[in-house]
C-alpha cells in the first residue's frame, strides 16, 4: 500500500472526506512551490496534486494555462520536478500525485518515469490525455512498481467506459464534474447524481471529484457525494493574484469538506 | 528504394504502424466512438453517398481539371509538369472536400453546431461554407498571428456567417487554434461537431479526412491516364498536416509511382525556424495522436515558422511517418524563399497564382523537373489559390498596396 491508499483508508475509517488541492509545480518557481506545498499540508491537505507544466494543455482553462506558461518560463520541467519531490520528502509525507500531459512522460520514457517517480517519493499520476486503452503498458509497469494510476471519468462516459476506467484506476478514481475544461464554473448537470451513483456501483475505490470546484460552498456540496474533493484553478489563482489570502482560503476549503 | 504494397490502415485502434491512436481527455472519447460509428454507417449509406457526390459535382465543381503546365515545363526544359487544380474547387482550395463531407456527416448525426481550427484560413472558410450550406451554426478558432497575415480569409468567414475567435495564447498560430477548438469541443461535445481540417488528431479523424480527400487522387489517376496513356512518374504535394498530400497519394499507393511530400523549410533547418517535422523532429504525442513532432528534450512543443500559415504546424498527420517508414513516400522541404520564387514563377509562366502552401510543392517540382528527362511526368497538387497570400507577399517584398 502506498501513501495515497493508506491516507484514503484512514479517512474512510474515520468517516471523513479527502481534500485534494492542485498547484502547478514551478509557478512561479520551485522555491515558492515548496512553500505552497508546506502551507497546503499544514492546512490539512490529504493528497496534493502537482501539475507538470506543458506547452499545450488542452484540458485546461486559462488559469492553469497561464500558470504553465509561468512555470515553463522559469525552466521547470519533469526532469526538475522529480528531484524536487525527493527534496520535499525530507519535509513532508503528504501523498503527492503528479498531473501531467502524456507527451512529457512519453519523452522521458514510461519505465524511467515510473521508476524515478517512485524513487523520489511520488505516489501516483494523473494523465488527462491518456485514456486506459492507450495506457496498457503504462498500467502494467505502474502496477509492478506500486505506482498509482488515476484515470478520469467524465459526465459523457458510457457504462462500458466506466467499467474499463475504474478497473484501470489505483488509489482513487477521478470524476470530472463538468463537461468542460479545468476552471470552468461548476454547474451540475441533471444527471450528475445518477451518473456518479452508477460509478459508485461499479467500484469500491474512492471517488474524488474535480474540475470547476472553486468555492468552499462548491466543496461542501461535492463532499456530500464524493470521497474526495479536488480544487485546482481556484487555488492556483489565489496563490498568483492574492497570495496573502491563500492560507485563509485553503483553511475554509478544508473546513467545508 | 520505393516500396509499393501498403496495407489498408488504420487498424481498429486507429494506428498506422506505430503512429496514430486516440490521446484525448475522457470527455471526448465517447464522441470519437460515436463519430467513428456514424462515419462507418454513412459509408454504406447510399443516399448519403449520392448526396455527397451530387454536391461534389454541382457545388464544389468536381472533378477539378488536371492541367498540363506547358509554359512552365518548357521554361524548365525537363519533365512534363501537370497541375491538379484544387485551387479551382469552390472556396479556392482542397479543404472544401473534407469540410463539406464532415458538415453532411454532422448534420446526419444531429449536431447543431460546427467548430474548426484554421491556419491559413482556407479550412475556416471551407467549414463556414459547409455550415452555411447544410444550415448549422459555425465558430472558427484562429491564432492572432494568422488573423494578421490572413485578414482576407477572416472577413470571408464572417461574410459566411461564422464567428471567428482569435486565439491569443502560446504561439498564436495553428496549434493554439487547435487547442482552443478542442477545449470548445470538450465543453460543447453533445451538440457540436469538431471539423478537424487535416489528417491529424485522434482516430477516426486521420482516416475520415483522408477518405474525403482521396477523391483528388481518384480523379487525377483517371485524368493522367486519359492525357498520357500511362501513370505519372512522380506525385508531389506540400505537407502541413498532410491532407492534400494524402488526398493525392492515396489512390496511387499500390502503383509504381514515386511520391514526394514537401514540408516547410522556413528560414532553413539550421536556423530552427521552420516546420520540417521529419528534418528536425522526433516521435511524440500531440493533440490527440502519436506522430512526428517538433519538440524539446522535455516533450514541450517547439515554435515553428513558415511563410505559409497552412504549413506552420509542429506535427504531421500520423499516416505520413508510416508511409515514410515503409519507404513509400519521400519527404523533403522547401524554404520560404524557394516557395516565394515558385509563387512568382508559376504566376508569370502560367497565369496561376498558387497558395503559398502549394508554392512549396511547385518549388520541389521545379527542382525535380529540371533534373529529369523530358519523357518523365510529374503531377503536382496545386492545393489552393494564392489570392489570400497576395497582400502578405507584397508586404514581404516591401510593396505598399
Amino acid at each position: 500500500m502506498n501513501r495515497i491508499e493508506t491516507t484514503l483508508n484512514r479517512l474512510k475509517a474515520d468517516n471523513k472526506k479527502a481534500f485534494i488541492p492542485y498547484i502547478m509545480a514551478g509557478d512561479p518557481d520551485l522555491e515558492k512551490t515548496m512553500e505552497h506545498v508546506m502551507l497546503l499540508a499544514e492546512c490539512g491537505a490529504d493528497i496534493i496534486e502537482l501539475g507538470v507544466p506543458f506547452s499545450d494543455p488542452l484540458a485546461d482553462g486559462p488559469t492553469i494555462q497561464r500558470a504553465a506558461e509561468r512555470a515553463l518560463k522559469a525552466g521547470v520541467t519533469l526532469k526538475r520536478i522529480i528531484p524536487f519531490v525527493k527534496k520535499l520528502r525530507q519535509r513532508t509525507q503528504v501523498p503527492i500525485v503528479l498531473m501531467t500531459y502524456y507527451n512529457p512522460v512519453f519523452k522521458y520514457g514510461e519505465d524511467a518515469f515510473i521508476k524515478d517517480s517512485v524513487k523520489a517519493g511520488i505516489d501516483g499520476v494523473i494523465i488527462p490525455d491518456l485514456p486506459p486503452e492507450e495506457g496498457e503498458d503504462f498500467i502494467k509497469l505502474s502496477r509492478a512498481a506500486k505506482f498509482c494510476t488515476i484515470f478520469l471519468i467524465a459526465p459523457t462516459s458510457t457504462k462500458e467506459r466506466i467499467e474499463q476506467i475504474v478497473s484501470a484506476c489505483t488509489g482513487f478514481v477521478y470524476y470530472v464534474s463538468i463537461t468542460g475544461i479545468t476552471g470552468s464554473k461548476l454547474m451540475f448537470e441533471k444527471t450528475f447524481k445518477s451518473h456518479i451513483a452508477s460509478v459508485k456501483k461499479s467500484t469500491d475505490k474512492p471517488i474524488a471529484v474535480g474540475f470547476g470546484v472553486s468555492t468552499p460552498e462548491d466543496a461542501k456540496m461535492v463532499s456530500q457525494i464524493a470521497d474526495g474533493v479536488i480544487v485546482g484553478s481556484a487555488i492556483v489563482k489565489k496563490f498568483y493574484e492574492h497570495p496573502a489570502g491563500a492560507k485563509e482560503f485553503i483553511r475554509k476549503l478544508r473546513e467545508a469538506i | 528504394m520505393w516500396r509499393i504494397t501498403i496495407k489498408k490502415l488504420p487498424d481498429k485502434k486507429g494506428y498506422f504502424g506505430q503512429y496514430g491512436g486516440r490521446f484525448v481527455p475522457e470527455t471526448l472519447m465517447p464522441a470519437l466512438q460515436e463519430l467513428e460509428a456514424a462515419y462507418s454507417k454513412t459509408q454504406k449509406d447510399k443516399s448519403f453517398q449520392r448526396e455527397l457526390k451530387y454536391l461534389q459535382e454541382t457545388y464544389i465543381g468536381r472533378p477539378t481539371p488536371l492541367y498540363f503546365a506547358r509554359r512552365l515545363t518548357k521554361h524548365l526544359g525537363g519533365a512534363k509538369i501537370y497541375l491538379k487544380r484544387e485551387d479551382l474547387a469552390h472556396t479556392g482550395a482542397h479543404k472544401i472536400n473534407n469540410a463539406l463531407g464532415q458538415a453532411l456527416l454532422a448534420k446526419k448525426m444531429g449536431k447543431k453546431r460546427l467548430i474548426a481550427e484554421t491556419g491559413a484560413g482556407q479550412h475556416g472558410v471551407a467549414t463556414a461554407t459547409g455550415a452555411s450550406l447544410v444550415g448549422l451554426e459555425c465558430e472558427i478558432y484562429m491564432g492572432s498571428e494568422d488573423v494578421q497575415r490572413q485578414s482576407l480569409n477572416v472577413f470571408r468567414m464572417k461574410l459566411l456567417g461564422a464567428k471567428v475567435n482569435e486565439v491569443n495564447i502560446g504561439s498564436r498560430t495553428l496549434k493554439d487554434a487547435i487547442n482552443e477548438a478542442l477545449r470548445d469541443w470538450t465543453t460543447n461535445v453533445r451538440t457540436t461537431h469538431y471539423v478537424m481540417g487535416t489528417v491529424f488528431g485522434p482516430h477516426p479523424f486521420p482516416m475520415l479526412v483522408r477518405d474525403f480527400q482521396s477523391i483528388i487522387g481518384r480523379e487525377a489517376r483517371k485524368q493522367i491516364i486519359k492525357a498520357e496513356g500511362k501513370l505519372p512518374d512522380y506525385l508531389i504535394a506540400c505537407v502541413g498536416g498532410g491532407s492534400n498530400a494524402i488526398g493525392l497519394f492515396y489512390e496511387f499507393l499500390n502503383d509504381a509511382v514515386k511520391m514526394v511530400g514537401v514540408e516547410a523549410g522556413g528560414r532553413g533547418i539550421e536556423t530552427g525556424e521552420h516546420a520540417a517535422r521529419f528534418a528536425g523532429g522526433s516521435i511524440g504525442v500531440f493533440q490527440g495522436c502519436k506522430s512526428y513532432l517538433l519538440q524539446d528534450d522535455d516533450g514541450n512543443v517547439l515554435g515553428t515558422h513558415s511563410v505559409s500559415a497552412g504549413l506552420d504546424y509542429a506535427s504531421i498527420g500520423p499516416e505520413h511517418p508510416y508511409l515514410r517508414d515503409m519507404k513509400r513516400v519521400q519527404y523533403t522541404y522547401a524554404t520560404d524563399s524557394e516557395a516565394l520564387s515558385a509563387f512568382e514563377l508559376l504566376s508569370e509562366t502560367e497565369g496561376i497564382i498558387p497558395a503559398l502552401e502549394s508554392a512549396h510543392a511547385i518549388a520541389e517540382a521545379v527542382k525535380l523537373a529540371t533534373e529529369l528527362p523530358k519523357n518523365k511526368i510529374l503531377v503536382v497538387n496545386l492545393s489552393g489559390r494564392g489570392d489570400k497570400d497576395v497582400q502578405q507577399v507584397a508586404r514581404i517584398k516591401g510593396i505598399e498596396l
